[in-house]
């Protein structure tokens, strides 16, 4: 971190080393991988503790269990219809673990991993490639047809199919690059707010103003705190909802 | 206090005519706008929606180009695509659904 003043070293966050002390240093265990383990871990705690009291009236536990389980249950089904059950697993891992590496990132001395392209990117081409083998597989060639419209004049289907194929091609990366930008751009206000509060502290030139000063950045970085709650979640959402949409798309075709 | 004894009506539909009167409700207009997190969601997208086309178009483009040795007409041709494909990507994105 910047812990020296007139420096902001913003992107050293975002640095990989590696975890577990010397076991983890000869397998290139790296903190990021540890943080998945552990989100891993919450996830499967939350959901098999949650589930254990089977109550009635839920307590706070399983309330959460029962809201996430049922939210992503009936998101899938709203938007890619009653055959979205079997894709229900699918998505709700995959909107678990963006949301928990999200909101894991937030608590201090820990690491986000979807802040690394690498991890989003390989998110996102699962999901493209599982829509595309499930398209495929339900219509078979006729899957084909997605890129050029019905009704469409066949005059414009030199513009048309390629910019189609754009389209579906941009897909993964417009998934990918909106996680991983969001948490990038988060943290890194973070470190640029916090760094600020140091320099005007530390700083000689303001003395003891300086110290009061301070608290502006520090107002900042607490109302920032609060964005990114509500973004982590949201990232998550939208993440798992586009999902959605593409499944809806490869089940449906247009 | 006559809507009140009116009868007829169940708790639910008194108490809904109450808070009309005290205008508790909010106005019955064409409530198209979704939540606060739906329209946020869409505003989020929007802006990576476009440029990831661009971004893959150039990049079939320069491959294509590298390919064929047609450096730089296919790039040109696939930045107008790729434009295209942003703006149809976004149609999809706020197009009324039918």
């Amino acid at each position: 971190m910047a812990a020296e003043a007139h420096a902001i070293d913003a992107l050293g966050q975002f640095k990989l080393t590696t975890a577990l002390g010397p076991i983890g240093a000869s397998v290139n265990f790296t903190q990021s991988n540890l943080m998945m383990v552990i989100s891993g871990l919450l996830i499967l705690g939350l959901m098999v503790l949650g589930a254990r009291p089977q109550a009635v009236v839920p307590g706070r536990l399983q309330a959460l269990a029962e809201m996430a389980y049922e939210g992503i249950r009936k998101m899938c089904i709203e938007q890619i219809g009653e055959e979205g059950k079997a894709f229900f697993p699918f998505v709700f891992t995959l909107f678990m673990f963006v949301l928990i590496g999200n909101l894991l990132g937030l608590l201090p001395f820990s690491f986000t991993y979807t802040s690394h392209i690498a991890v989003t990117l390989t998110l996102a081409l699962t999901v493209i490639v599982l829509v595309t083998i499930v398209a495929l597989k339900i219509h078979g060639l006729h899957f084909f047809s997605y890129f050029f419209p019905p009704g469409a004049p066949v005059l414009l289907a030199p513009i048309i199919v390629p910019v189609e194929i754009i389209s579906y091609l941009s897909r993964p990366v417009s998934l990918s690059i909106r996680l991983f930008a969001n948490m990038v751009a988060g943290h890194v206000m973070f470190e640029v707010f916090a760094s600020f509060i140091l320099m005007m502290a530390a700083s000689h030139a303001l003395g003891s103003f300086g110290v009061v000063g301070a608290v502006g950045p520090m107002a900042l970085n607490v109302a920032l705190m609060g964005f990114e709650l509500l973004v982590a979640f949201l990232q998550a959402y939208v993440f798992a909802i586009l999902t959605c949409i593409y499944l809806h798309d490869a089940v449906h075709l247009h | 206090m006559d809507e009140n004894k009116g009868g007829g009506g169940s708790f639910e539909d008194r108490l809904e005519t109450a808070r009309r009167k005290q205008g508790l409700l909010p106005a019955e207009g064409p409530k198209k706008s979704g939540p606060l997190d739906k329209s946020l969601g869409i505003g989020l997208r929007v802006g990576v929606e476009l440029v990831s086309a661009l971004v893959v178009a150039v990049a079939i483009g320069w491959w294509l180009d590298g390919w064929l040795h047609t450096r730089p007409f296919l790039l040109i041709l696939f930045v107008l695509l790729g434009g295209a494909a942003g703006i149809a990507n976004i149609w999809r994105l706020v197009k009324p659904k039918d």
